[in-house]
């Protein structure tokens, strides 16, 4: 197994299944934060660093991730 | 909703909302029209009905392709079903809103959260949820060398022998379903009858633990320390 190790390192199928690492919030606290999360991004204010953890949470949970893509394309095409 | 008759007076979260006001007047004239009583609370929450309505059918529109199968008849039936339970959950918890957006956004993810939730769960509803048995579909199989192939094989088998080393049954039934058969989480929530919030916790510990193995044998990069959420 040796040949090929450093190149297995970073596995991108496997860093995919195994998610984000460091300090994520819950669904839960998502869902709470998520009306505020949008409209700091559309106002161009630094969302992730006002709200941490919730960025890492929307790449690792599929399902918040679309809610939180379909909230930021209505409140945008409201203020259009 | 239709516009009220003519000679008829305007109410305060109609003219608000005609006038254009600040972010901040609006909010306020929904809270107050939604806290009161009478025709004027009646109209906010047959307004706020109809926004929850908008926002529903815009996440189905959005995400049509998932149900192309689906009737445009029963489409609008679970927009108005989503609807329905968004705007019960707005008026219950109204008294959580903390106002830190427009009251439109904070309501509109209710009505987003019920419809996405009806549609994963209609697309997969004729689908079987297979929850022993794991896919490794997620590996590329369009590899070109034997040592590709071989490294592939290698990954996979070192992923099978930690999730059989260090997850508990739970977890690995879980990790199976979510990250390797791509079961939507509220789908899978709905078969075992829990929340998606439950089993993105056992997913989340699943995947630190495995990360924690297989860290150790170079195939990926460690955790980061991380603190309650």
């Amino acid at each position: 197994m040796t040949p090929g190790k450093s190149e297995k390192r970073g596995s991108p199928e496997l860093e995919r299944l195994l998610g984000p690492t460091g300090h994520e919030v819950s669904c839960e606290r998502c869902f709470e934060l998520l009306d505020e999360y949008v409209e700091l991004e559309l106002e161009g204010s630094d969302a992730d660093a006002r709200l941490p953890g919730l960025a890492t949470h929307l790449a690792g949970c599929p399902a918040c991730r679309e809610d939180h893509e379909s909230l930021r394309a209505l409140v945008a095409a409201e203020r259009s | 909703m239709s516009a009220p008759p003519p000679g008829y007076p305007r109410l305060a979260l109609q003219r608000a909302l005609d006038n254009r006001v600040s972010a901040a007047s609006e909010t306020d004239a929904w809270l107050t029209a939604l806290r009161g009583k009478g025709r004027e609370r009646d109209e906010a929450v047959s307004r706020l009905h109809g926004l929850l309505l908008k926002g529903a059918r815009f996440e189905l529109g959005r995400r049509r392709a998932a149900l192309s199968f689906v009737r445009g008849e029963e489409l609008e039936d679970l927009a108005v079903q989503a609807a329905n339970d968004a705007l019960v959950a707005v008026l219950a918890k109204l008294d959580e809103f903390r106002g830190a957006s427009r009251f439109t956004t904070w309501a509109y993810k209710f009505a987003l959260l019920e419809a996405g939730v009806r549609l994963r769960r209609r697309a997969w509803q004729d689908r079987e949820v297979v929850l022993e048995s794991e896919t490794w579909e997620a590996f590329s199989d369009g590899l070109e060398s034997p040592g590709q192939r071989m490294e592939r094989a290698e990954v996979i088998e070192a992923l099978r022998t930690a999730m059989a080393d260090v997850l508990t049954p739970h977890q690995r039934r879980v990790f199976s379903a979510l990250a390797l058969n791509e079961v939507p989480v509220d789908v899978l929530a709905e078969r075992l009858d829990t929340t998606r919030g439950a089993l993105y916790k056992t997913l989340h510990d699943a995947r630190r633990k495995l990360r924690g193995e297989l860290s150790a044998a170079g195939l990926v990069g460690e955790a980061e320390e991380e603190e309650e959420g």
